[in-house]
């Protein structure tokens, strides 16, 4: 288990206080100026060292992404930074913690990364539910700027603003040109890439979309060292990070623990263990709603990093997992996740706007067994009509979850079938009838 | 998510304007933005109207955000409709519940949270009850899943719920003195159950309590800055890379170990 | 250019081809929805799906660019594949998805045979639907009286909001709510105002917005497709007139990049049912105030006997359709009896010596877009020619074109300095007082748009010559680009001036009781003083008149008008199709009419046209072209980078043009009277009803 020492996130349960002086006590704000004076190759190549990969979920490194930003603006657009707050992913929750706890992780952070990336303005984008959340970062950030440590004429010599600005309940602002579109007042409706936003992105200037989590460990990593967060976890699965345990468990509850951690040592340490122990395990979804499940049989020696996931033909994602024991209608379970993307569905592409009602339709009446056992394998031609024809990755995700489930529990499906139709050829009398047996097939 | 359509003519007021203190943070919000990107503001304006509207937006208020921002109307209404915090019919005047019945929730018990709104409020979502004051919906997930299942009341949300805290937070909405908001179990946030495992001394450097401030951050000494033994140290045998792992060939340049090291001070 | 390699076909194309530009000139078929070569690209219907080799998923081809490809390892070319199984798949896949909620009404739908989905469908679907739930019903919006909508057809395609924010500049249409409950629909479903807004029925891919008042009239194949010029502003727009029996059922945009693109204005496209009911169909004579039906000979004996009593005070207004023919007939008519008092309500103030370029506009319509500059002076372009309208608010977009404007301050769709309303402004910018003048000298291409209210104002011919001065104070007028940019709002105006259908009095002074008789050709808007004979040759008799005989105006005639622009700068006189109705696109027509063109115009003009008719013929599509699937420019915009239209012509029979015509379109004329509605009808009538009375 992690060290006290070696958490970033010092205030995840807010016994501290969030404000600047508790931020202070915490180590923040120390030295950010010597950072910053090292300038920005100096910043990127440390965050490249440091191995640190994205923390929204598709894991990309976060030291490139900073330098695919230009080094200078020779057309005269400014760069900016954009912060992806709109953490709504079922599963997880570890966004929120940051901003309500240890806001001035993030305010740090955005300073170092908007001076990493020639950047003077940043916005961060707040999922609109988060209202609290939001007032609580807000009042960061006028910290901040009354200490002068950021805004146009700040001590640490690189001007920069920030500012929040927030959505009103849509998960597809998540993705990073929906996000954009969003901040520009529009639905939020992916964008076609390429152009990709380090281009084209808000306002159509260069623009790096990063996570909550990508940006506040940022400052804790450039002081402590690349080497230090690299020698956490194992290669290619570096650092710490945060991991939201909901579900089946003792104690659900968000931790910052060792990337590479092993799924069973997570659970038993910091989620009190599976409810009812450990066999009553069903499945989990690691990574929040759009990774495919890993059955239990898969957990035993499942490794919690992006590699360890994929192993088991699953994904890391945002690192929220969802816990799901024997007690678990796990094809209800997965057709709410459906509904989910159903609901969250843009409309803007085809495949996703009329494929995850679709999905959600047929999942519906799986979980009753109100189909015919063909269908399932139809279903699965229709994940994959969805799955990489879309704009975004939405369709992608919506499709994985139910990919997942027919992998790992067609027989649960065809059971639920058979017993459907064994009932409806029943008649009142529980006696078999062949008209009945007819009409469902 | 069904089809949102503005609220009947009927229900809707004749005009809308800001009050001169929502007006003046309008303006103050537009300034985020740069000269001519006005309409990144309207969802936070939008907003603020819906605040200003007992908790829903009018047609009225959508025509107002649009000329101030000088957005052709149908794309405020774009807005309002895309974006499903924005309630287009009223709603609970002492309430609106918005249960989370995403999987997480649903999991831990969001059916029964459903169930007393539905008893107590009103049988289907969006429907106020019979005094007008409640109304519920149902709605994707709001990102407390650790603290599942839970419900947002305007801004508060109230975790760990179960049948009968929901009704006695309904009680309390009822009587005008609501709860205080958070988890309803007494969990210290998002730590588990019982407290914090982790960071018990309340996040600071051990030493440092809030009521002695050290002169020094915590931790701008060199020793807290290294990777400690235990950050590695795991009950199971180092795990096995994957076959497939792109690290094999291209290592991060940090060039983590299996084992863990002693990482060398940090330039300072 | 940047190589390719599309279906194992290697191609050069140039870097900024999107990767569906490359693969049509690399003759591969690209299906495509949301795709609409003049409007924004969205990438969202799917459909255009191709492989890129080495990628793990098919990419939008029509988002996609070519730069954009990644070589092989080894420099090899991208290779992009459109027949490949992956694409297949994903075509299948997006054709199922787009289909479980689409209708199956297309019995009953008025797209039908010509529906994008259905020929989609047809070419890359499958036959069977696995889709087991109820399909989404989607409530019908309200769009106006022109747009009708049946909404459970939408694919969600969003050219029409794409269409309606861009081009016409009326930002009206949206998609409201989200996910498969995303709804087309204006703001509270209030009318659409845009005067372009019927195109939206035809960038449509499926049935989801039609036309109102065309909704179940007619099946696309039922119909005879004409190509023609619509005459309803000065601009000229190339149309198609659709014609089922005797009867115009519709009027369409043909493709020409020189002058409407492929829009149309309302007022072009809904003029059909003016064509329908109360048209004259014999003679009338006023007697006692009454009109009472008569025939031929008692009409041209009461029209010959005003004339002889007349002496010359004989006068003729041309209305805003008369074509160039006509009026040439009835001056040379009126010249023989000794008057030169002949006119147009649009010809005042301009002088046609000065020169054609005094009166057209020299920059082409088509030359807006090289405009850097723009001052706009007394017109509203807008009203006055919608489709011009919509092209300066392309440049607009372009970003480069900036535009001052001197008269009323009205919605112009783009925005404008609004200079000042009068003449006095126009001093000062001439004095170069005004910033705008500023703008205008350090203009590369500027233009000056003068409209026709100029010219009609007591001082006109003062104004205009004040705004050629500007014109060419600003460098306006140099080699290789003439900004001086006159709009007119009537459709005959510059014909009238190439013929000299002008020079005598103006048509306010001959209708203000300058003449005893007035011939009127169509001039419904002029009102003539009680007192004079009034000899009303139209379609419609509106004003008052005391005789008339019917002629057809633009459908159905074959006469020429001249809109108010020339070709590129006046070299050309007249663009291709410029001549008599279809006779631009109908070289062979041309070729024959030429000797029979006993109506000459005066020299130039006249040869002018028909060779520029004539040189339309090497622009002309070949023919094998034309038996493609999707020719039809209303479907899409699929073939426009070839050129002209291509559907097949059944309007005109080679060997018998006038009489083939005639029996074509002889719903325009009631019967028996077909002969006469041509030009040699008028001949024949001019010759045999009225040289008794002229010599």
């Amino acid at each position: 288990m992690l060290d006290d020492k070696d958490r970033i996130f010092r205030n995840l349960y807010g016994l501290d206080d969030f404000g600047l002086e508790g931020a202070r006590r915490r180590g923040g704000w120390d030295g950010t100026k010597a950072i910053i004076d090292k300038g920005r190759d100096w910043i990127i190549n440390e965050m490249k060292a440091s191995g640190l990969r994205g923390r929204g979920g598709a894991g990309f490194p976060t030291g490139m992404k900073w330098s695919f930003m230009p080094k200078e603006n020779k057309d005269g657009r400014p760069s900016y930074l954009v912060v992806n707050a709109d953490e709504s992913e079922p599963g997880t929750c570890k966004d929120r913690e940051i901003m309500r706890h240890d806001p001035h992780t993030l305010v740090e952070g955005c300073l170092i990364a908007g001076c990493a990336m020639g950047a003077h303005v940043g916005y961060i984008y707040v999922r609109g539910e988060f209202i609290r959340e939001r007032e609580r970062l807000q009042a960061a950030i006028d910290q901040a700027y009354a200490a002068n440590l950021i805004g146009k004429d700040n001590i640490h010599g690189w001007p920069f603003d920030l500012y929040v600005a927030h959505g009103a309940g849509a998960y597809i602002c998540g993705e990073e040109t929906a996000l954009l579109e969003s901040l520009e007042g529009k639905k939020g409706q992916p964008r076609l890439k390429p152009p990709f936003p380090a281009n084209v992105g808000l306002y159509g200037c260069p623009t790096t979309v990063n996570n909550v989590e990508s940006i506040a460990v940022a400052p804790d990593i450039l002081r402590r060292g690349a080497s230090w967060f690299a020698s956490i976890g194992r290669p290619n699965n570096v650092g710490t990070k945060l991991y939201g345990i909901s579900g089946h468990v003792n104690t659900p509850c968000v931790v910052e623990d060792a990337m590479s951690i092993p799924f069973r040592e997570l659970i038993e340490k910091h989620g009190g263990g599976i409810r009812g122990g450990w066999d009553n395990l069903l499945a989990i979804i690691p990574g929040g709603a759009s990774c495919p499940l890993i059955p239990a049989a898969d957990c035993e020696e499942l490794i919690m990093d992006f590699d360890g996931t994929r192993a088991v033909k699953s994904s890391f994602g945002t690192a929220g997992v969802i816990v799901m024991d024997k007690s678990t209608d796990v094809v209800a379970a997965i057709a709410r996740i459906s509904y989910f993307f159903k609901h969250e569905s843009c409309g803007q592409c085809t495949p996703c706007r009329e494929g995850t009602g679709w999905m959600w339709r047929v999942l519906t009446r799986m979980v009753e067994g109100r189909a015919h056992k063909r269908e399932i394998d139809m279903l699965l031609e229709v994940t994959k009509q969805v799955e990489g024809h879309t704009i975004c990755a939405l369709g992608d995700a919506a499709a994985w979850p139910v990919q997942g489930l027919i992998r790992a529990f067609r027989p649960e499906i065809e059971r639920r079938i058979e017993e459907f139709s064994r009932k409806a050829t029943l008649d009142d009398q529980g006696v078999l009838d062949p008209a009945h047996l007819v009409a469902a097939e | 998510m069904s089809v949102r359509r503005l609220a009947p003519k009927e229900l809707q007021p004749e005009s809308f304007s800001f009050t001169p203190e929502n007006l003046a943070w309008a303006k103050e919000q537009i300034t985020h933005y740069p000269p001519g990107r006005q309409a990144s503001a309207v969802i936070a304006i939008l907003w603020r109207a819906q605040e200003q509207n007992a908790g829903w937006v009018s047609e009225a208020a959508i025509r107002f955000v649009a000329d101030m921002l000088e957005m052709p109307y149908i794309r405020v209404m774009e807005v309002a409709t895309f974006y499903t915090q924005f309630q287009l019919k009223p709603v609970g005047k002492k309430a609106h519940i918005q249960v989370c019945g995403t999987t997480p929730c649903m999991l831990r018990g969001a059916g029964d949270i459903i169930e007393v709104c539905q008893h107590r409020i009103h049988h289907d979502p969006f429907h106020l009850s019979a005094d007008g004051d409640f109304s519920w919906e149902e709605v994707e997930c709001l990102g407390a899943c650790v603290n599942a299942p839970m419900a947002m009341i305007w801004s508060d949300t109230y975790e760990d719920l179960d049948k009968d805290s929901m009704n006695k937070i309904i009680d309390g909405f009822v009587a005008g003195t609501p709860p205080k908001p958070g988890s309803q179990i007494g969990r210290q946030y998002a730590a588990p159950e019982g407290g914090p495992r982790v960071l018990k001394d309340g996040g600071a450097a051990p030493h440092a309590k809030a009521s002695e401030a050290p002169s020094q951050p915590a931790l701008s000494d060199n020793d807290s800055k290294k990777a400690s033994e235990s950050a590695n140290a795991q009950e199971r045998p180092a795990p096995k890379a994957p076959a497939a792992d792109a690290t094999k060939d291209h290592p991060p340049q940090g060039g983590a170990p299996k084992e863990p090291r002693k990482s060398k001070e940090p330039k300072k | 250019m940047t190589k390719l390699i599309v279906d194992g076909k290697e191609i050069d194309v140039p870097a900024e081809y999107t990767l569906l530009q490359a693969c049509e000139a690399a003759g591969a078929e690209i299906p495509r929805f949301c795709y609409h070569e003049r409007l924004s690209i969205a990438g969202n219907c799917r459909m255009c799906l191709v492989e890129v080799k080495g990628g793990p998923k098919p990419v939008a081809s029509c988002a996609w660019g070519v730069r954009d490809c990644r070589p092989g390892p080894n420099g090899e070319p991208p290779e992009i594949s459109t027949r490949s199984p992956m694409v297949k798949k994903a075509r299948e896949g997006v054709m199922e998805f787009l289909l479980i909620n689409h209708p199956l009404d297309c019995p009953i739908c008025d797209q039908g045979g010509e529906c994008d989905l259905q020929d989609q469908a047809m070419g890359y679907g499958v036959d069977t639907s696995r889709f087991a739930e109820n399909k989404r019903a989607v409530e019908d919006k309200y769009l106006g009286a022109l747009v009708k909508t049946s909404m459970n057809r939408c694919i969600q395609c969003t050219r029409c909001v794409r269409f309606a924010a861009e081009v016409a500049g009326a930002p009206e249409m949206g998609a409201i709510g989200r996910g498969e409950d995303m709804e087309i629909t204006s703001f509270l479903e209030t009318a659409l105002t845009s005067e372009l807004q019927g195109n939206l029925v035809d960038i449509c891919p499926v049935g989801a917005l039609t036309s109102k008042p065309y909704a179940f009239a007619a099946r696309p194949w039922e119909l005879s497709k004409t190509q023609s010029i619509d005459v309803m502003d000065a601009v000229g727009s190339a149309i198609r007139v659709d014609t089922r029996g005797r009867e115009v059922m519709r009027i369409l945009p043909r493709i020409n990049e020189a002058v409407n693109e492929e829009w149309i204005s309302d007022k072009t496209r809904h003029v059909v049912d003016g064509l329908r009911t109360q048209r004259l169909d014999r003679p009338y004579i006023r007697d006692n105030g009454k009109l009472r039906a008569a025939t031929w000979s008692e009409a041209f004996g009461a029209i010959a006997a005003k004339v002889a009593a007349s002496g010359n005070k004989i006068g003729a207004i041309a209305g805003d359709l008369a074509a160039v023919e006509e009026m040439y007939a009835i001056k040379t008519l009126l010249a023989s009896l000794g008057s030169a008092d002949v006119a147009t309500a649009g010809t005042a103030g301009f002088d046609a010596k000065a020169g054609r370029a005094s009166y057209i506009f020299n920059p082409t319509i088509a030359g807006i877009e090289q405009a850097d500059a723009l001052l706009i002076i007394g017109s509203n372009p807008r009203k006055e020619a919608a489709v011009l309208n919509a092209r300066i608010r392309k440049a607009w977009r372009g970003g480069n074109l900036k535009i001052g404007l001197i008269g009323d301050n009205a919605d112009l769709t783009y925005r404008y300095d609004h200079l000042g309303a009068g003449t006095e402004t126009l001093a000062d910018v001439i004095a170069g007082k005004h910033s705008f003048a500023e703008v205008l000298k350090g203009a590369k291409n500027p233009i000056v748009l003068v409209g026709s209210g100029v010219a009609a104002r007591a001082d006109g011919a003062a104004v205009l010559a004040q705004v050629a001065k500007l014109a060419a104070d600003i460098g306006a007028i140099k080699d290789g680009w003439n900004g001086f940019a006159v709009l007119h709002a009537a459709a005959s105006t510059v014909g009238a001036l190439d013929i000299g259908f002008a020079g005598g009095r103006t048509a306010a002074q001959i209708a203000g009781g300058g003449a005893d008789v007035v011939f009127s050709l169509g001039a419904d808007d002029v009102e003539i003083a009680p007192g004079a004979f009034v000899v009303y040759v139209g379609i419609a008799g509106l004003s008052v008149f005391d005789a008339v005989r019917e002629y057809t105006a633009g459908i159905g005639a074959s006469w020429s008008i001249v809109a108010s622009r020339s070709a590129d700068g006046g070299a050309r006189r007249l663009p291709a199709g410029r001549c008599p109705r279809g006779l631009g696109d109908h070289p062979r027509i041309v070729r024959r009419a030429r000797p029979q063109a006993a109506i000459r115009l005066d020299g130039a003009v006249a040869a002018g046209d028909l060779q520029a008719g004539a040189a339309s013929d090497a622009h002309r599509p070949d023919r094998s072209r034309r038996r493609r699937r999707h020719q039809d420019p209303r479907r899409e915009g699929r073939r426009h980078r070839q050129g002209a239209v291509q559907e097949p012509d059944r309007g005109f029979l080679p060997h018998q043009p006038d009489r083939a015509r005639v029996s074509s379109h002889g719903g325009m004329f009631p019967p028996g009277l077909g002969p006469v509605a041509d030009g040699g009808g008028v001949r024949r009538w001019l010759n045999s009803g009225l040289a008794p009375c002229g010599r």
